[in-house]
């Protein structure tokens, strides 16, 4: 897969910005940004859901916007949650898909039986498709990609819909199949690190780093340690500045609501100090983790969520 | 990794079909549309057996060729038009919308297969549940009135069901243009109804009576050779009438107000049908392939 000074505007606003990015060889690239980055902005180019404005997307050096069906001929994708026709069952759709991708009739029968196989899904085979939940309708999607035996996976946060069980499931699939390019874009550090060999990070629209995992935590994550800390009230503006103020600490980051994530000195020894330090806010701090270095690299590289 | 055949375009046509067919075939508002025909089928057999209007029947001593083609031209002629339109709308209006709204779409279109073959595909198969539709109500229609009239059924008949399925062609062409032309499926099936049931039939009327001008644009007009092919006497092409004497300013002048008609002949209006359904076809394909899945 490569990006060529890939561009995407929609009006005044340039979603993906002269994105240049190579991925090939077999493995797992996880593909991280913030809200709004342009990460489906690019799958979408890279699938013929939209037209790239400028620039090229070429899978197996074909580019998408000029011939799409030579694109994507040896490359399934799973795009945000696709419907599948609400009337029609698992197996009548992956058929369907089947017939559309080339996958030898004989080998059909098969291939769905797997797929459904491998998503726990094969009880459901021949109910409709409109009377399943999210999580049963992604379970299907994800089957549906492992059909043709596609050389490139393209997933857009595979997982999104699932519960934590069919979270698991699909990381371990994706850990199965050896042999191909996964390209695969998730908010989930841990997912990515668990999956992923490389990853690229973009924000607003362009690429920031492309690299393996340990090259990018041992560049980004810096050299001291972080920690995400979880309170039992919403985190306001004058909790992110008590707790920069401690002793030690030398950035503070909201993550969410109730979390935070302190990046510290790394020569700061007296680590418990700084813990009895959060404590010692009486702020209703509830949890400390240790802060995982993807995660870490990405909060340094990546400075806003929008 | 298994062997994968590169699949033609056109076999990809006939898998989007089949399927789209089969989703068709169990979705409710097939069984909507039959039931909605069903109906006026039920109310029109039911009227006609009890009520024997002479519209329907004839006169007593009428030539029995006249009392048939009056039949056939009150029960058919006088539905088949609404038949056609929903039918468009249900099966066309939000064929392509829907792929955006429902989000289908993602699923369909991330394949190697060109968008113009999941277009054409899905547009066949509203054809032949569309069909099915306006087949089931000429049989019905059919039934009836080979139970008035036995072993009499009129060529115009046969060629009015001909050229209803032009229509249907013709107005699916233009119920897939809007489709693609919006990202709503309620506002695309409601703009094909509304046009197609109120919006032509005004242009009709003001294009021909207003301005004297011929509607030949007009889809609408075109289609009136589905009914007009069953009246005894083909309507005159262009047709004036004259109204007694208007007062007309202040001189108070004799001034005479007219109203000229306009019917579009067989091939003008099959050449009207077709032009509707290569153009909007087109237009709907080329707006289709234009359009982005953005959330």
């Amino acid at each position: 897969m490569e990006a060529v000074q890939l561009t995407k505007n929609f009006g005044s606003f340039a979603a993906v910005s002269g994105l240049n990015l190579k991925v090939q060889g077999t493995k797992c690239v996880g593909f991280l940004g913030p809200n709004g980055a342009g990460k489906t902005t690019t799958m979408k180019m890279f699938t013929g859901l939209i037209t790239a404005t400028g620039g090229a997307a070429l899978i197996n050096g074909v580019d998408v916007t000029k011939d799409k069906k030579a694109a994507l001929a040896s490359c399934s994708t799973l795009i945000e949650t696709p419907e599948i026709y609400s009337a029609l069952t698992p197996r009548e759709a992956l058929s369907m898909l089947c017939e559309i991708r080339g996958v030898p009739k004989a080998e059909r029968r098969k291939r769905i039986d797997e797929s459904l196989g491998l998503v726990k899904m094969t009880e459901w085979e021949d109910k409709r498709v409109g009377s399943f939940s999210k999580g049963m309708k992604q379970r299907v999607n994800v089957a549906s990609t492992l059909l043709s035996d596609p050389e490139v996976i393209i997933l857009d946060e595979p997982s999104t819909g699932l519960d934590p069980r069919g979270m698991a499931e699909v990381r371990s699939i994706v850990m199965s199949l050896k042999d191909r390019l996964i390209f695969m874009s998730s908010h989930l550090l841990a997912e990515v690190t668990e999956v992923c060999q490389e990853v690229a990070m973009i924000d607003h629209g362009k690429l920031l780093v492309y690299d393996t995992i340990e090259n990018v935590t041992a560049k980004f994550a810096g050299g001291g340690g972080a920690v995400e800390v979880g309170f039992t009230r919403a985190v306001d503006e004058g909790l992110v500045s008590r707790v920069s103020q401690l002793s030690g600490v030398q950035t503070v980051t909201r993550t969410n609501e109730r979390h935070i994530v302190v990046r510290f000195d790394p020569n700061l020894t007296a680590r418990d100090k700084l813990f009895e330090g959060i404590a010692g806010l009486k702020a209703g701090a509830v949890s400390f983790e240790q802060s995982s270095g993807l995660e870490d690299a990405y909060l340094s590289l990546i400075k806003e969520t929008l | 990794m298994s062997t994968k055949a590169r699949v033609g375009s056109l076999s990809q046509i006939g898998t989007i079909t089949r399927y789209n067919f089969l989703n068709y075939f169990r979705a409710r508002r097939f069984y909507v549309m039959l039931g909605i025909i069903l109906l006026i089928s039920l109310l029109l057999t039911v009227l006609v057996g009890y009520y024997r209007p002479v519209s329907f029947l004839g006169i007593p001593g009428e030539p029995v060729s006249l009392a048939v083609l009056g039949f056939y031209g009150a029960g058919w002629g006088g539905f088949i038009s609404l038949v056609v339109i929903i039918s468009a709308a249900f099966f066309g209006g939000d064929a392509i919308s829907g792929e955006f709204q429902n989000r289908t779409g993602y699923f369909l279109v991330p394949n190697p297969i060109r968008r113009s073959a999941i277009y054409v595909g899905k547009w066949i198969a509203a054809l032949a549940a569309s069909t099915i539709i306006v087949l089931i109500f000429a049989a019905i229609i059919l039934a009836n009135g080979l139970y008035y009239f036995p072993g009499n059924v009129p060529w115009q008949f046969e060629q009015s069901v001909a050229f209803a399925w032009v229509y249907l062609v013709a107005a699916l062409s233009l119920t897939f243009a809007f489709s693609s032309l919006f990202k709503s499926s309620a506002i695309s099936i409601l703009m094909s109804v509304i046009l197609l049931l109120i919006v032509f039939g005004v242009i009709d009327t003001v294009s021909s009576v207003v301005v004297g001008i011929e509607p030949w644009y007009s889809i609408t007009y075109g289609a009136g050779i589905v009914t007009n092919i069953l009246s005894p006497v083909f309507p005159p092409h262009m047709q004036t009438q004259s109204f007694g004497s208007v007062l007309g300013g202040a001189n108070r002048t004799n001034a005479r107000f007219e109203v000229t008609t306009f019917n579009a002949t067989v091939p003008e209006g099959l050449e009207i049908l077709v032009i509707y359904f290569i153009v909007m076809a087109l237009l709907g394909l080329w707006l289709f392939e234009r359009k982005e899945f953005t959330s």
